[in-house]
C-alpha cells in the first residue's frame, strides 16, 4: 500500500514539473498578448504589410522588419546547409576514427561562442573584410545582378547572413550527424554490396534514409536564425527598409526589439514592439510545428522497419 | 566516357567536398578565437580577476564582479531549471505515452525556440515590474528558462536509451516504480543527462539580451540577491561599445575569459563524463 | 567517487558565492538609469564619491535616454537621467513629481569620414538638414562647396549615419534640426527615435563613431567626447549669429550662456540655436531625473548629498571628459532645486 501511494506521489510531482514547462510558454503568450493588444488594436493587419516605422508620429508597420528576419535566416540556411551537410556526412561517415571525437568537439564550439563575440569579430572583421574584398569582387563579376549592386557599407544582409549561417551550422551538423549514426548498417552494406561508391552509398542508403531526420535538423537550426538578436543587430546596419540587394543594409524583428525596447517611452510604441515579438513569436511556433511533423514521419519509419 | 570512371571521379569530387566543408567550418572558428584571443590576452591580468571595473582613464579596472556575478547567476538558475528538466524529462520518458506528454514535449521544443530577448522582457514583465527593481533573481528566471527545454530533451533522450531489460528485473524483483526510477534508471542515464545540464549551462553563460532588462548590470558587487547584478556578456557589450580603447580591451579579455569558461565545460563534458557512459553501455552491449 | 568529490566541490562553491551576498559588506545601493551620453562623467564622479561617502555605491547602467525615463517612471531604478527633456504628458503619467536636475552640457558634433578633405569642413544649418534629408546626395555639392571655399571636395556619395537606438544624443540633434529647417520638422520631426529618410543605423554612440571611422564619404553625428576619443573629424556649424564654430567647452559653455534668462524653473530648456556670438548651435543639457518626494528616506539622502556634491565640486571634473561645467549662477538654481527633494 504504502509502495503504491510513494508511486502515485512521484507521478504526480513529475507530471506536476513536467506541466510548469506548457504553462510557462502559455503564460509567456498571455503576456506577451496583452501588452501588444493597444497595437493590435490600432493597426490590426495593416501592421504585417506596412513599411513606416515612424516613432515620433507613432506609425509602425512591421513589413521590413518580418523581411529582414525571413531573408536573412533563409540566406544564411542556404550557405549553412550544404557546408554542414558536408561536414555531417564526413564526420559520420568518411573521417578516420581517431578524428572524429576531436573534430566534432571543434564543430561544437562553435556553438558555444557567445553571441556577443561574434558580433564583435563582425564588426571588427568581417564587416571590413567584405567591404574591402568580398564585395568588390561580387559586384565586378556579378554587378549586373540587382543582388549585387549598391554601396559597399560591409555591414548589410549579406554580413548578417553569413554570421548566421556560421552559428547554425553546429545545429544542423551535430543532429545530422547523430541522424546519419543511426541508418541502420543494413542499409550502407546493402548498398556497398550492390557495388555502389562511397559517395553513391552516402547519396542512396545514408541521406535517403535520413532525409526526414535532416530536414528537422534543418528545421531547428532555421528556429535559432530567427531568434538571433545580439550578433545580428551589430552587423545588419539598422535600417528599416526592403532592398532587392544584398549590400544593403536591414533590419530584423529580433534586432528593433533589442534596440528599441529600453528607449520606448510611449505605451503605443512599447505596444508595438511587442507586438513585433508576438508575431516573431507565431513564426517560431510555425517553424517547430513542421519540425514536429517531420521528426514524426522519421521515428514513425524506423518503428516500421 | 566509361561509366565507372565517371562515377569514381565524382565519388572522389563528392568526398572530397565534405572534408572541405569540415576544413570550411574550422576557418571562422579559427579566425574568432584567434582575434579574441590577439585582442583580449594583453588585458587578462590577475587585475582583470580581482578588481573591479573603473571609470575610463582608471588604470587596473577588472571584471571580477562580472565573473562572480556570471557564476551566481548560472548557480542560481540552475538551482530551479535543473529540478524542473529533469523531473519534467523523467515524466516524458516514463509516464508519457498520452497527449497530455505530447503537448508538453510540444511546448517545451516551442520555449526553445522563443528568441532570449522575448524572454528577457518576460522575465521583465514578471519578476521586475512588481518588484520594482532590477535583480538577479528575474536574471535567474529568465536564464533558466532557456535552460529547461534542453534538459527536459537530453534527460527524455537518455532515459528512453536506458535498456528496458534493466527496468523489468528491477520491477520484478519488487522494487517500486518510483525507487526503480530514481535508484536505477535515472543512475543509469545520469553521464548523459549531466552532459544535458552542462550543454544548458554552455549556452547560458553567453546570453547578454535576457539579462538586459533584468539583472541590469551592475558596476560594483551586488547587495543581494534582489538588487541588480553584473555579468560577463552585459559588461563586455557594454565596455565593446563604448568609445575607450582601454575598456575594448577590457571587452576581449572578457570574452576570452567567457569562451574559456564554456571551453572548460565542453571538455568536461567531452573528455571525462562521456567516456563514463560508453563504459557502461559497452557492458549492457555485451549480455 | 571522482563524481562524488567533484558534486561536493561544485556545491561548496556554489554555496559560497551564494552566501558571499550575505557576508558583503552591506553598502547601500542606489541604482540609476538613462543617458549613454553623460556616462563617461558619471562613471567618473560615482567612482570619485565613494571616496567621498564609502557608504554608499552609485550603480549606473546606460540603457538610453528613453529607458532612463521609463525606469524612472516605473520606480525600478532610484534616479533617471536623460538627454531629452520628459514631455508634460510623460510627466502627469508619473507617480509623482518629478524634477529634472541639470548636470552638465555637452556638445553633439557632425562628425564625417573625408580624408581628400584638406581642411575642416563647414556646414550651414540648412545644408546639414538637406544631407540628412537625403536631398544633398553628393560631397561636391555646390551648396556644401560654398561654405567651404578652397576646400577640395571628391565627387562621392555622402553616407549618412544615425543612431540606431533610441537615445537623447539624437533627441539634441533632431531638435536642432527641426529648428532650422521646415522641411525636416515636417517630414521628420524630432524625437530619441525618429524615422529617418535616408542612412545606416548604428547601435549607440560607439556604434555610429564605429562606422563613420570604418566608411570613407560617411557623415554622422556623436557626442563630442566620442569624435575626441576616436579621433574623428568633427565640422564647424554656423549658429544663429552667423558665425561658424568649432564644438568646445567653451562654445558648449556659451550656448547655457545664451539660455539663462530664458532658463524655466523646472530646467527643461533646449539649448539649441541659443543668441550668442560665440555660442555652439547643437548642444543640449543632461538631466538627473529624480522624484521631489522620495520614497525611502536613507536612500533620499544619500541622493541629495550626490547631487550637490555633483553640481558643485563634481564640476571640476567635467572639462577634462569634454564635458561642459554648468556657470555659477545657474548652479546656485540647481541647488535651490536639489534642497526641495524630500526624503
Amino acid at each position: 500500500m504504502k509502495i503504491k501511494s510513494a508511486d502515485l506521489w512521484f507521478k504526480k510531482a513529475a507530471a506536476i514539473l513536467a506541466l510548469s514547462a506548457a504553462a510557462l510558454v502559455i503564460l509567456l503568450v498571455c503576456s506577451m498578448a496583452y501588452y501588444a493588444l493597444p497595437a493590435i488594436r490600432k493597426f490590426g493587419l495593416h501592421f504585417l504589410h506596412t513599411s513606416t516605422w515612424d516613432p515620433v508620429k507613432e506609425i509602425f508597420g512591421a513589413l521590413p522588419f518580418i523581411y529582414g528576419t525571413v531573408i536573412s535566416s533563409a540566406l544564411a540556411l542556404l550557405m549553412a546547409l550544404p557546408v554542414s551537410l558536408g561536414i555531417a556526412v564526413y564526420l559520420a561517415e568518411l573521417a578516420p576514427c581517431c578524428l572524429r571525437e576531436p573534430l566534432s568537439f571543434l564543430i561544437e564550439l562553435l556553438a558555444a561562442i557567445p553571441s556577443v563575440v561574434y558580433g564583435l569579430w563582425g564588426i571588427f572583421f568581417l564587416a571590413p573584410f567584405l567591404r574591402e574584398t568580398v564585395q568588390p569582387f561580387l559586384f565586378r563579376y556579378f554587378g549586373f545582378l540587382p543582388l549585387f549592386q549598391g554601396e559597399f557599407y560591409g555591414v548589410g544582409m549579406l554580413s548578417a547572413a553569413i554570421i548566421l549561417s556560421i552559428m547554425i551550422i553546429p545545429t544542423i551538423s551535430s543532429i545530422s550527424r547523430e541522424v546519419f549514426l543511426t541508418v541502420p548498417s543494413a542499409q550502407r552494406e546493402a548498398a556497398l554490396a550492390l557495388g555502389a561508391t562511397r559517395w553513391e552509398t552516402i547519396r542512396l542508403a545514408v541521406l535517403g534514409y535520413a532525409r526526414s531526420g535532416v530536414l528537422g535538423a534543418v528545421i531547428l537550426g532555421l528556429g535559432r536564425a530567427l531568434g538571433e538578436t545580439m550578433a545580428v543587430t551589430m552587423v545588419i546596419g539598422n535600417r528599416p527598409e526592403i532592398s532587392g540587394s544584398l549590400f544593403a543594409p536591414a533590419y530584423t524583428m529580433a534586432s528593433v526589439i533589442a534596440n528599441e525596447f529600453s528607449e520606448a517611452t510611449t505605451d503605443l510604441y512599447l505596444s508595438a514592439l511587442i507586438e513585433i515579438g508576438f508575431i516573431l513569436f507565431f513564426v517560431t511556433l510555425i517553424i517547430n510545428i513542421a519540425a514536429r511533423a517531420l521528426i514524426w514521419r522519421v521515428s514513425a519509419k524506423i518503428k516500421a522497419k | 566516357m566509361n561509366i565507372y570512371i565517371k562515377r569514381k571521379i565524382i565519388n572522389k569530387l563528392m568526398c572530397g567536398a565534405a572534408f572541405f566543408s569540415a576544413l570550411l567550418t574550422l576557418a571562422p572558428l579559427i579566425s574568432i578565437f584567434g582575434y579574441v584571443i590577439s585582442k583580449g590576452i594583453t588585458s587578462v591580468n590577475f587585475d582583470f580577476f580581482t578588481h573591479l571595473p573603473m571609470p575610463v582613464g582608471e588604470h587596473g579596472g577588472g571584471m571580477s564582479n562580472a565573473i562572480v556575478g556570471t557564476l551566481i547567476l548560472i548557480g542560481l538558475s540552475c538551482l530551479w531549471a535543473i529540478p524542473l528538466g529533469v523531473f519534467g524529462g523523467v515524466y516524458l520518458a516514463e509516464f508519457g505515452n498520452n497527449k497530455f506528454a505530447a503537448a508538453v514535449r510540444f511546448s517545451a521544443d516551442v520555449l526553445n525556440g522563443i528568441p532570449s530577448i522575448v524572454i528577457g522582457i518576460f522575465a521583465y514583465t514578471v519578476f521586475v515590474l512588481p518588484m520594482k527593481s532590477f535583480s538577479a533573481i528575474s536574471g535567474a528566471f529568465a536564464l533558466g528558462i532557456i535552460m529547461v527545454p534542453t534538459i527536459m530533451r537530453a534527460t527524455e533522450e537518455m532515459l528512453r536509451m536506458v535498456p528496458f531489460a534493466l527496468r523489468e528485473a528491477a520491477l520484478a524483483l519488487g522494487v517500486s516504480q518510483s525507487r526503480m526510477i530514481v535508484s536505477i534508471v535515472l543512475k543509469t542515464a545520469l553521464p548523459g543527462i549531466l552532459t544535458g545540464i552542462l550543454l544548458a549551462i554552455a549556452r547560458i553563460a553567453g546570453e547578454t539580451a535576457p539579462l538586459l532588462f533584468t539583472a541590469f548590470g551592475n558596476r560594483f558587487w551586488h547587495q543581494g540577491l534582489n538588487q541588480p547584478i553584473a555579468a560577463l556578456p552585459l559588461q563586455i557589450f557594454n565596455y565593446a561599445i563604448s568609445p575607450y580603447d582601454d575598456w575594448h580591451r577590457q571587452a576581449w579579455a572578457g570574452a576570452l575569459v567567457l569562451i574559456l569558461m564554456v571551453f572548460l565545460i565542453s571538455l568536461l563534458t567531452r573528455f571525462v563524463i562521456k567516456p563514463k557512459y560508453r563504459r557502461k553501455e559497452m557492458i549492457w552491449k555485451q549480455k | 567517487m571522482k563524481r562524488k568529490i567533484l558534486g561536493l566541490t561544485a556545491g561548496i562553491l556554489m554555496l559560497s558565492l551564494l552566501c558571499g551576498t550575505a557576508w558583503a559588506k552591506k553598502i547601500l545601493l542606489i541604482n540609476g538609469a538613462g543617458a549613454t551620453f553623460p556616462y563617461p562623467l558619471y562613471s567618473k564622479w560615482f567612482y570619485e564619491y565613494t571616496k567621498v561617502d564609502p557608504t554608499v555605491n552609485f550603480n549606473y547602467q546606460s540603457i538610453g535616454s528613453g529607458g532612463g525615463q521609463r525606469q524612472i517612471l516605473a520606480k525600478t531604478v532610484d534616479f533617471g537621467a536623460s538627454d531629452g527633456p520628459m514631455s508634460d504628458e510623460q510627466l502627469q503619467k508619473a507617480p509623482g513629481v518629478l524634477f529634472h536636475i541639470p548636470m552638465t552640457a555637452g556638445a553633439v558634433v557632425v562628425t564625417y569620414n573625408l580624408p581628400q578633405a584638406s581642411e575642416k569642413l563647414k556646414f550651414s544649418p540648412d545644408v546639414l538638414a538637406d544631407i540628412f534629408l537625403g536631398k544633398i546626395k553628393s560631397w561636391n555639392d555646390p551648396r556644401i562647396s560654398l561654405d567651404n571655399r578652397g576646400v577640395y571636395l571628391p565627387n562621392e556619395n555622402i553616407i549618412v549615419v544615425h543612431r540606431s537606438d533610441g537615445s537623447g544624443t539624437t533627441s539634441i540633434f533632431t531638435d536642432y534640426l527641426s529648428s532650422v529647417s521646415a522641411a525636416w520638422k515636417a517630414k521628420v520631426g524630432k524625437g530619441t527615435s525618429v524615422n529617418w529618410p535616408v542612412g545606416l543605423g548604428g547601435k549607440g554612440n560607439e556604434g555610429v563613431a564605429g562606422l563613420v571611422k570604418q566608411t570613407q564619404g560617411s557623415i554622422g553625428y556623436v557626442e563630442l567626447a566620442y569624435a575626441d576619443n576616436n579621433k574623428l573629424a568633427y565640422a564647424d556649424i554656423k549658429n544663429s549669429s552667423g558665425n561658424f564654430i568649432t564644438p568646445s567647452l567653451e562654445s558648449t559653455s556659451a550656448a547655457v550662456g545664451g539660455k539663462l534668462n530664458s532658463m524655466p524653473d523646472d530646467f527643461r530648456v533646449s539649448l539649441v540655436n541659443p543668441d550668442g556670438a560665440d555660442a555652439y548651435p547643437i548642444a543640449g543639457l543632461t538631466w538627473i531625473l529624480a522624484y521631489k518626494n522620495q520614497d525611502d528616506s536613507q536612500k533620499g539622502e544619500k541622493l541629495v548629498e550626490f547631487l550637490l556634491w555633483a553640481i558643485s565640486e563634481g564640476q571640476s571634473y567635467s572639462s577634462d571628459l569634454l564635458y561642459a561645467p554648468l556657470p555659477e549662477s545657474m548652479v546656485r538654481k540647481i541647488e535651490e532645486k536639489i534642497n526641495q527633494i524630500v526624503y
